[in-house]
Order: C-alpha cells, then structure tokens, then sequence
C-alpha cells in the first residue's frame, strides 16, 4: 500500500479550487464554502499527526471537509427547528379551485441523480485540471470557469494576449483528451 | 481576391475556434472558420472536441476561487502554518 506523505505547503494550490467546487455544490452559499475550505486546511494542519498514509493527501482533506459540511448543516438545521413555520392548506370555499404551486413537482428542478452526475463530473474536470502545468490551469480556470475577460487576465497575471490563447489552446487540447480518456 | 484573405491555416482555425468557444471570434473571422470547416477534417475534428468540452464544463457548472478569496484563504492558512514549523 503506498504510503503517502503530507506537504501543508502545497495544499492551497493544489487543493483549494477542488474542495471550494465540492463545497459550493453542496452548500450553496460562496461566503460560506470559503470558510468551510479554510477551516478544512486548518483543522487538517492540527490533526496532521493523525494522518496514516493510507489514503492521498486530497482523500484525506476531503474527509475532513465532509465532517465540516454535516457540521455545517446540523448547525442551521438546530437553527431552522427554532423559527420553523408551518404551512396549512385549508379547504375553506374561497381557495377552491387555487392551485397549489408549492405542491406542484417543478420539472425543472434538480434531482439528486443530475447532481451526483455534476458533481462526479465535476470531480473528473478538476482531475483533469490537476494535471495541466500550474499557468495552464490558472488561465484557463479564470477564462473558462470564472469568465474573466482577456484583458482583465491579461493585466492580473502580466501576459500578453497572444500568450493567453497559446495557453488557452493548450489547455483545452490536454483537458479534451484527459476527459475523452476519462469520461465521455 | 488573394487566397489568404479569405483561407486561412489549420493553426489559425484552431485558434478562431478557441476564441469562439468564449464568444470572442468577429463575424468574419467566423465565415473564415465555416468555410475551413467545410473542406478540413483535422480542423473539424478540432472544432467538435472543443465544442464538447465547452458543453460539458458548463454542463457540470463548475466553480473556483477567484484570487482575493484564495489569497485570503492562504493568508489565514500561511499564519498557522508558520506557527507549526
């Protein structure tokens, strides 16, 4: 069995981009998920002399994040019981015939196998992106997934616009065969 | 009508093809596009992976950081981790 090793170092560069995706799909709440990946590091850090080997570096913070999200939601679901409000449907004669929006299945809605599939997904894209050169995945996070505009790139990371699409192009060429490989 | 103006290379279909994907191909550099891809295999084959690729990344709507938010997350982790070494 391999055994693995902890750098601290490393885990915000290489790690925070897939556990804030993780956590913003399951909690919706951006402000919220920052904090939830910050205190993930933090409390990886203290309970680093815990760590066996056993499972990589990313495994082994994701299982914290875990522990952070149930922590997260029995926190606001204590919460919700407090101010709860109940919903009555009543049968008087004047809301005869009203339809009943909130009971109404939205089609639109997201079931749990879309998100399982997103998220899975999204699991296989940040592998993918694990394995660009750091620039690579830099430029093309902020162009693709943040929708920054060239120059705004541009001007953040000091390159030139010919340079950012060799980059882009790059990029795209390594990640649509990394998916093909592992996912289509 | 010279040839360049209107055919263009492989490479540079590629890289209108790239552009495209963010809405930043011009009209004309699109009609150049079409038109290679009437006749050029490698460069549809090209232009179909990179439409996929778009389609499923905004399919799976991923998200990231931006850089203020990870730098605050480093600067945070950066003061805990030195306090460990």
């Amino acid at each position: 069995m391999a055994n693995h090793q902890l750098n601290p170092n490393n885990w915000i560069n290489l790690y925070s981009d897939y556990l804030f995706n993780y956590t913003i799909s399951r909690v919706n709440d951006r402000a919220m998920a920052q904090d939830l990946v910050s205190e993930t590091f933090l409390a990886g850090l203290k309970s680093m002399k815990n760590f066996k080997g056993e499972a990589s570096e990313r495994t082994w913070l994701v299982s914290i994040l875990k522990r952070k999200i149930i922590d997260y939601y029995r926190k606001i679901n204590s919460n919700k019981g407090k101010a709860e409000v109940r919903m009555t449907y009543n049968n008087d004669s004047e809301s005869e015939g009203d339809w009943l929006e909130e009971r109404v299945a939205d089609p639109f809605d997201k079931t749990a196998e879309d998100k399982l599939e997103n998220s899975e997904l999204g699991s296989a894209i940040y592998n993918c992106l694990s394995k660009l050169p750091e620039k690579q995945a830099e430029v093309f996070k902020m162009k693709t997934i943040l929708g920054y505009d060239t120059e705004t790139i541009c001007n953040e990371l000091d390159i030139t616009a010919s340079n950012l699409w060799v980059l882009i192009h790059r990029a795209r060429t390594a990640l649509a065969d990394c998916m093909e490989e592992n996912w289509f | 009508m010279k040839k360049s103006f209107l055919f263009i290379s492989c490479e540079e279909a590629k890289h209108i093809c790239d552009k495209s994907q963010y809405g930043e191909a011009t009209g004309w550099e699109r009609i150049k596009l079409a038109l290679r891809l009437s006749w050029c295999r490698v460069t549809r084959a090209y232009s179909s992976k990179n439409n996929k690729l778009t389609n499923t990344i905004e399919h799976a709507k991923v998200d990231c950081l931006k850089n203020d938010e990870r730098n605050k997350i480093k600067h945070q982790f950066d003061e805990e981790l030195a306090k460990h070494q």
